[in-house]
């Protein structure tokens, strides 16, 4: 590879770029269009019932599912509409952990035994984490669990006369930051930026530049296809870099956001456009007219748009879109720059990094492979 | 000396359709050779053969001794390529196209030369999607210089181009001949190649059906020269009588066929002697654009009787 070829290119590029006033938009005031447009959007609305994380310890004695008031309790609180449970698998020592790393504010621990103590009258202690920073979210979790256990209480009276409520909670601080919508929404808009802006210009560049002759032109002359493929991911990382500095001035500016900018950040911003630059010339590749390859690009393009993380979070997904949503490369692109931007979560942040090179060095080589510049 | 381009038996299949069937030729170093042939003939795909853009099916193809689909990357920085209708980056100035040329073939020509060359100068830093059919296609010959050719391929250059463009590509193809390189010219104009060629192959239905210079061509496969009068029929049997040569009458005017440049003498003499009335006179020899229309519309006769035949 020869950096004067890549070089040579990446000034065209950069030029028809430059004098294309709908790719300007597309790249500049777009992305603080989206911005306002989403934040303004969810954090007027406010996010209706608090989103609970519940782990549930109290398990049939065959291990085989849960209790039936233990399941009848968190349906009771979900039928409050003030919570949403969500249960997730993770040990009670490592759970106030968890809660801060996925950005959770409030979570519940129901123990090993609930059923049990409960029908024998036994007290039982559940532990309710709430986030100081985020009152209204614990105030709202904590009324909801005396509310219902309140109920429970009273439906197992003791005879004739009073007896202590049997289902009591103490509360524990989640140690985590308070998220709001805006601060996913910076990652997950960047995420949209480097999915749709070089997919839908390779896909079309693909099949437009054989159509109209230019590859053939090119392959007269000593540039080869990987040194051109280089020159435009460079051009869409350094788009990445200046689109992602304005979403997150206008998330910090017009909405306060809260994101860590870290040197971690970078690896994403190169990376994610090193993947669907390639992508999107492999789609348009594999096409044999530009209608088709529009077709392809779609097709590949819009579920990740969506299910990855880029306007909602995946863990706000039912179960099953979010196993999709594990499939989709955009996901951890996205969910790395959630881990160094908002959790500072660098392991899992590099498991996603890992991935997505991963993806870009295979689907880069086939892509090299499989666009022709010359017929046989 | 070696030859610049060699093709030996070279066949081009798509399908059970050959679109170049078995076709022989040579071209000298520094000459002007002209690959004429109506559309569809096999001229656009004997030449990106030769240009390394598509595989031979059959055949040898050499050029500058190279092997154009293996050898495509060193052939490529030796030749000179403009393709029938071409286009670039359309918000790309002719400037800057050649600058990216010159990056990519490290080369050190000035790109306000070779647009002085190729008459663009004054639309150095329009954008091509501004630019005419003209002037884009001056843009893709100066590009096709940048690399200083050996061998410059230019299919169809002047197609669609009004005659003032068509006249300026000239001139260039004519110094391109002058510095001593080598000119592949595919083209339908018949004018272009007489003008222009050294060596001409007329190809149809991928195979060639005439070749060598515009003149041998024309000497082969033309009509007698013929001189016409304008005169009566009884001028025409004067003609006849006295000079024992078949006269035609048409449209008043009367033809006579020339064997060699005497017999415009001796037929003006009689004429003269003959007291007839007159007015003018012509001589009228076969051009290129003649012989060929002749040659490939016996051809295509010839295919309509074998097939009416089975």
């Amino acid at each position: 590879m020869k950096l004067s070829h890549i070089g040579a290119d990446f000034r065209i590029v950069s030029r028809t770029y430059f004098r294309n006033p709908v790719a300007l938009f597309f790249s500049l005031i777009f992305p603080i269009i989206l911005i306002s447009l989403f934040g303004a959007i969810f954090s007027a609305t406010g996010s209706g019932a608090v989103s609970l994380v519940v782990v549930n310890q109290d398990h049939n004695p065959n291990g085989v599912g849960y209790t039936n008031e233990s399941v009848a309790f968190l349906q009771a609180l979900n039928a409050t509409t003030l919570v949403k449970v969500s249960v997730v698998d993770v040990t009670p020592q490592n759970f106030s952990n968890y809660l801060g790393q996925n950005g959770d504010t409030t979570g519940l621990i129901i123990p090993a035994g609930f059923e049990n103590d409960y029908l024998a009258q036994k007290p039982v202690n559940l532990t309710v984490f709430t986030n100081p920073e985020d009152a209204a979210a614990g105030g709202t979790v904590i009324g909801a669990v005396q509310g219902v256990s309140a109920a429970f209480n009273l439906h197992r009276v003791c005879g004739t006369g009073t007896c202590a409520p049997v289902i009591g909670f103490t509360t524990a601080n989640v140690g985590s930051q308070v998220y709001k919508y805006i601060d996913y929404l910076i990652p997950g808009l960047i995420g949209f930026a480097i999915l749709t802006s070089p997919m839908f210009s390779m896909v079309d560049i693909a099949s437009s530049y054989r159509k109209d002759g230019i590859f053939r032109q090119l392959s007269l002359t000593p540039i080869t296809r990987s040194e051109w493929l280089t020159s435009r991911i460079l051009w869409y990382v350094a788009l990445t870099f200046v689109t992602s500095a304005i979403m997150i001035g206008a998330g910090v500016l017009l909405f306060g956001a809260h994101v860590t900018l870290t040197l971690g950040l970078v690896p994403f911003l190169v990376v994610g456009p090193f993947f669907f630059v390639s992508l999107g010339m492999l789609a348009g590749s594999v096409a044999r007219t530009p209608e088709s390859a529009a077709l392809i690009g779609n097709i590949i393009t819009f579920p990740m748009m969506f299910l990855s993380g880029t306007f909602f979070q995946v863990s706000m997904m039912p179960a099953g879109l979010q196993a999709f949503a594990r499939v989709l490369p955009l996901y951890y692109v996205i969910d790395g720059m959630n881990q160094v931007m908002l959790f500072s979560n660098t392991s899992r942040a590099f498991t996603d990094l890992l991935i997505v090179l991963i993806g870009s060095v295979v689907v880069f080589l086939l892509a090299v492979r499989l666009f022709k510049w010359r017929d046989e | 000396m070696a030859a610049a381009i060699e093709v030996d038996g070279l066949i081009k299949r798509y399908g059970s359709l050959a679109a170049v069937d078995g076709i022989n030729f040579s071209v000298s170093p520094g000459t002007v050779f002209s690959f004429l042939g109506p559309n569809g003939a096999g001229k656009t795909t004997t030449t990106e053969i030769l240009e390394g853009l598509r595989k031979a099916t059959e055949g040898e193809v050499r050029v500058l001794g190279l092997d154009p689909w293996t050898e495509g990357a060193p052939l490529h920085r030796r030749i000179g390529v403009i393709p029938q209708d071409f286009r670039f980056f359309e918000k790309i100035t002719p400037k800057e196209a050649i600058e990216y040329y010159r990056a990519l073939f490290h080369t050190n020509v000035d790109p306000h030369d070779l647009l002085e060359k190729v008459e663009l100068a004054d639309k150095a830093t329009s954008r091509f999607d501004t630019l005419s059919g003209g002037q884009k296609q001056k843009l893709g010959l100066a590009l096709a210089l940048t690399n200083d050719p050996e061998i410059c391929f230019l299919d169809e250059p002047t197609t669609g181009l009004d005659p003032h463009a068509r006249r300026a590509i000239w001139a260039v193809i004519r110094s391109l001949k002058k510095e001593g390189r080598t000119v592949f010219l595919t083209t339908h104009y018949l004018e272009e190649a007489e003008l222009l060629a050294d060596e001409v192959a007329i190809i149809h239905h991928g195979k060639i059906i005439a070749s060598g210079s515009p003149t041998e061509i024309i000497a082969e496969h033309g009509l007698p020269s013929r001189m016409t009068v304008v005169g009566s029929p009884a001028l025409a049997s004067y003609l006849q009588m006295n000079l024992g040569a078949a006269a035609v009458v048409e449209d008043g005017k009367v033809s006579i066929t020339l064997n060699d440049k005497h017999d415009a003498l001796k037929i003006l003499t009689a004429i003269e002697a003959s007291g007839l009335p007159w007015t003018s006179f012509t001589t009228t020899h076969d051009t290129l654009d003649d012989v060929f229309v002749r040659l490939v519309g016996q051809m295509d006769e010839g295919a309509l009787k074998t097939e009416g035949a089975k």
